[in-house]
């Protein structure tokens, strides 16, 4: 895949001696949301999901922004995967999955007639809670994205795995066994592999569905300073539960809760407020969103 | 499954009652016996079979022309008949086994819960308690009839015999090929088929071969759908697609009504081989399974 | 990697090759319908077999009628009624059962509940290895070996029972090693193995805490297969029964080479007799014509038996299953 921007981008060119790859000068430890740039990558607008005759989800409306970190946060049962997952189209593959409302991506439905649901996949990675390596080599697991996309040449995807190996800061730990089995990782590190793995097709857009609930904390921090070392290249939205997490990482960050129908019964995850993370965290407008970020609502 | 440590002590502190625990002792009893019951006539099938078949048994026996029933053993051999088997059960492999896995793809991949699928699979399970001989006769009215004996129709009969057999297994294998697996794939743009073929199918690879190598020692066994389809021969047949031919099973079948020592002997030779075969396969199959059969971490 | 040259503009951001909107790949359209069709095969299959059969034997049914269930089998009269073939089928599978479902609901039950895992293990060996010899190989033993020397006991308990009335009209003379018995005998140890492993996977469904419970109570073993492992199991044990007596039915070399070919219907179970797929293997070759119609004829009959027997078992089964885990 020829990317023109390449030599406008930062990437750095491959270091021949680097002990660590030098990617983008430092972030400070709480992010400063930036000014939202012309275009919203997301446009959420109106959306509730269901399955089969559950609401999963009620009319969730929100912007994604250019190059920054997204949290959703909230409850159990709130619906934050669900939306996370519309945005690349995986719940297509729930059966009795559907949406309403509508979803746009760089200005076009992502929902359209036409729009074939594997390109959307192409552009918007996805990242698992649970890490899932295929049941082949290192090498194989990173290379396969660009492989199902026709990359062919041996010399192309060497470089594609070790780029992307690097970007996720696994390169230096796996280098001199990238043709065992992925199996044999450890957490932290098949997690990263299948960060490398989203990252080899160059996607635009990265999903995290609660990608660190499965690892210790030191591979938690780890996943962590990858994802602001990589944010300037990626638009990155990141389910997750743990709120010091969210306030670590996130630009923004938005909250969401369960309203329960009390005549049917049943929970429904609604959007309660979506902001700058420092102030959803520090100074948020709704009473519920008070309750949860001091803690006073599991 | 494991057994559950039986308790010893009554509500009493002393052991169940005595009529209780002797009813339960010769419960016991009667389960290992069963156990033996079977073991011994396995053990005595076993034993003749090497030892008469032992007797005979040489790389010449394996390769050489198929004699008149009434010479003696060591004239000849069956060599006509291991070409047959080998070129029959590799044609119905070719045959069952890709049709088989793509049959079990459609199963648990694109059917799911759905009715088609379903029924499907509910008559692949029927469609296995088929007696092979029924087989044999369908090849027989709907291909040999029209063109004749060959190994080919050998084979189609083989091949319905094991199509079901391969839908099963595979379809069990591609169940435990967990759905996280799916996910990832999916997530990185690939189409269902390319999911299918390039993280399912690999993934349950092990244990699809192992259910298809048991597949393959049941029909190297099989004489019945040979019958009426190969018109058992002789003479070699290199052509498997035209021409009656032979195998090791129907050789073993034309022998063992003879009245000639010989020709009994080729047949315990025969026998001892088909023995080695089918074992050879369910080890390989063991192996397989348990070298090739992991998901996860 | 698309940020720094960021155009406003449609979907497509700047530098990928793929086109947002795309018709769904062919191959991958392709592929499904070929998965499809080859699962259709079985039913296609399943169709044809019966179709094709009964057309092939409808010379049988329209010469003799309902005569075909008469005991009269004369290829060289041209007379071919099969209840001997019938009831040499039933009578072989009925010994069958009768000896191998007590004994394979004894080994499934000594797997599941009495011996640990590690001996579990090389009894389930064994089992497998029962179900691997050929039936073909169990003809040859048969005949060559099993046949004679048993042939002799059934002499002596033929002379010993001879004149007492139920025991002498099923065990008295004439006696032949290649008969009923043999045959039943030789099919029990050969179905033995289907009937255990489907018994294990049903007993295997019944839910630990019912077995938990009745230890708890103080059951010996045997108390709690009783009151917790029979209830649960028995219905998928009795369709494991009935795919064993399927199998049986359908059983043909090993049946062929032992039965002793003699299309007679009697109560004597040490006589030589027939059945439907031993007639068919023995005589298919010199057949033609009517006679030949008659022997397709016999395996339709089969196959509709097993048939109906497979869709009972399975559907029992599979029931039980599903109770099993709900």
């Amino acid at each position: 895949m020829e990317q023109p921007e390449q030599d406008v981008t930062v990437n750095p060119p491959l270091p021949k001696t680097a002990t660590e790859p030098q990617m983008l000068p430092e972030q400070p430890a709480v992010q400063q949301p930036a000014p939202a740039p012309g275009e919203h990558v997301f446009d959420v607008d109106n959306v509730s999901c269901y399955y089969s005759a559950f609401r999963a989800v009620t009319d969730v409306s929100l912007a994604i922004h250019e190059n920054e970190i997204t949290a959703f946060i909230g409850p159990s049962g709130c619906g934050k995967t669900t939306v996370l997952r519309t945005l690349n189209r995986m719940n297509d593959l729930v059966p009795g999955a559907r949406m309403e409302g509508d979803i746009r991506y760089r200005g076009a439905s992502l929902y359209g007639k036409d729009v074939s649901p594997i390109a959307v996949r192409r552009r918007i990675g996805m990242v698992f809670q649970k890490p899932n390596p295929f049941p082949k080599s290192i090498y194989d697991n990173v290379a396969y994205g660009p492989r199902i996309n026709g990359e062919r040449s041996k010399r192309k995807l060497d470089e594609i795995v070790e780029r992307s190996l690097r970007q996720a800061a696994l390169w230096d730990e796996v280098k001199d066994r990238l043709n065992k089995s992925g199996l044999g990782l450890s957490g932290g590190q098949a997690q990263r592999l299948c960060i490398a793995r989203t990252l080899a097709v160059e996607p635009d857009v990265v999903l995290m569905d609660e990608p660190c609930s499965a690892l210790d904390p030191i591979a938690t921090s780890a996943i962590e300073d990858l994802m602001r070392d990589i944010k300037s290249r990626y638009t990155i939205v990141i389910v997750t539960h743990n709120m010091q997490q969210a306030t670590r990482v996130s630009d923004r960050t938005a909250f969401y809760s369960v309203l329960r129908n009390e005549e049917s019964d049943t929970r429904t995850g609604v959007l309660v407020e979506y902001g700058p993370t420092e102030q959803i965290f520090h100074d948020p407008s709704d009473p519920r969103t008070q309750a949860y970020v001091t803690g006073q609502m599991g | 499954m494991a057994a559950i440590t039986e308790p010893q002590l009554g509500p009493n502190l002393r052991e169940a009652a005595g009529r209780r625990r002797t009813k339960n002792r010769i419960a016991t009893v009667l389960m290992v016996i069963s156990f033996v019951l079977v073991l011994i006539p396995l053990v005595f099938v076993l034993i003749t079979v090497i030892a008469k078949g032992i007797k005979i048994m040489s790389w010449q026996f394996l390769t050489s022309p198929i004699p008149p029933q009434v010479l003696p053993a060591n004239v000849g051999g069956i060599g006509p008949a291991v070409l047959g088997t080998i070129e029959i059960v590799a044609l119905a492999t070719a045959l069952a086994v890709p049709l088989g896995i793509l049959g079990a793809i459609y199963l648990n991949e694109y059917g799911g819960k759905g009715f088609l699928a379903r029924l499907i699979g509910f008559f692949s399970d029927v469609m296995t308690g088929v007696p092979s001989i029924v087989m044999g006769l369908f090849i027989f009215s709907i291909w040999v009839l029209h063109f004749g004996f060959s190994g080919l129709a050998g084979a189609l009969a083989l091949g319905c015999l094991m199509l079901p057999v391969v839908i099963r297994s595979t379809d069990e294998m591609l169940k435990l090929v967990p759905n996280p697996l799916r996910e990832g794939s999916y997530a990185l743009g690939a189409t269902k088929a390319r999911v299918t073929m390039t993280v399912v199918l690999p993934t349950a690879i092990g244990g699809i071969v192992s259910g298809a190598l048991l597949a393959v020692a049941r029909a190297a066994g099989e004489t019945a759908p040979l019958l009426f389809t190969i018109l058992t021969v002789t003479t070699a047949n290199p052509n498997v697609f035209s021409g009656p031919n032979t195998s090791i099973p129907s050789q073993i079948f034309a022998n063992a009504t003879s009245p000639y020592p010989g020709a009994q002997d080729r047949a315990w030779g025969a026998a001892l081989t088909l023995i080695v075969i089918a074992f050879v396969l369910m080890i390989a199959a063991r192996i397989i399974t348990a070298r090739f059969t992991r998901f996860s971490r | 990697m698309s940020t720094v040259t960021q155009q406003a503009g449609p979907a497509i951001p700047a530098g990928s090759a793929h086109p947002l909107a795309q018709r769904r790949p062919l191959g991958d359209r392709t592929f499904q319908i070929v998965a499809l069709a080859c699962g259709l095969l079985v039913l296609v299959i399943l169709v044809l077999i019966a179709f094709s059969t009964t057309q092939q034997a409808l010379p049988w049914f329209q010469a003799e009628g309902w005569k075909v269930f008469t005991n009269n089998w004369d290829p060289a009269t041209n007379k071919f009624g099969a209840l001997a073939f019938i009831y040499g089928t039933a009578i072989t599978a009925a010994i069958a059962l009768i000896m191998a479902v007590p004994v394979s609901v004894g080994i499934a039950l000594l797997l599941t509940e009495v011996v640990p895992y590690r001996v579990a293990r090389p009894i389930v060996y064994v089992i497998d290895l029962l179900a691997v010899v050929p039936s073909v190989v169990w003809g040859l033993w048969g005949i060559l070996v099993f046949a004679p020397w048993i042939g002799k006991i059934y002499s002596s308990v033929g002379s010993a029972v001879h004149g007492i009335p139920v025991l002498g009209a099923l065990f008295g003379p004439p006696t032949s090693g290649a008969s009923f018995m043999t045959a039943g005998i030789i099919l029990a140890f050969m179905i033995t193995p289907i009937v255990t492993s489907l018994s294990r996977e049903v007993i295997a469904t019944v839910p630990t805490i019912d077995k938990e419970g009745a230890y708890a109570l103080g059951a010996t073993r045997l108390e709690m297969i009783q009151g917790a492992v029979w209830p649960h199991s028995k219905g998928g044990i009795t369709g494991a029964v009935l795919l064993g007596l399927g199998r049986a039915m359908g059983e043909t070399i090993a049946v062929a080479l032992v039965i002793g070919s003699s299309a007679t219907i009697t109560s004597h179970l040490f006589a030589p007799g027939d059945s439907m797929p031993a007639v068919i293997a023995n005589q298919f070759g010199e057949a033609s014509g009517v006679f030949r119609a008659a022997l397709i004829g016999l395996g339709v009959l089969l196959f509709v038996f097993t048939i109906i027997i497979n869709i009972i078992a399975r559907t029992i089964v599979g029931g039980a299953q599903e109770q099993g885990s709900a």
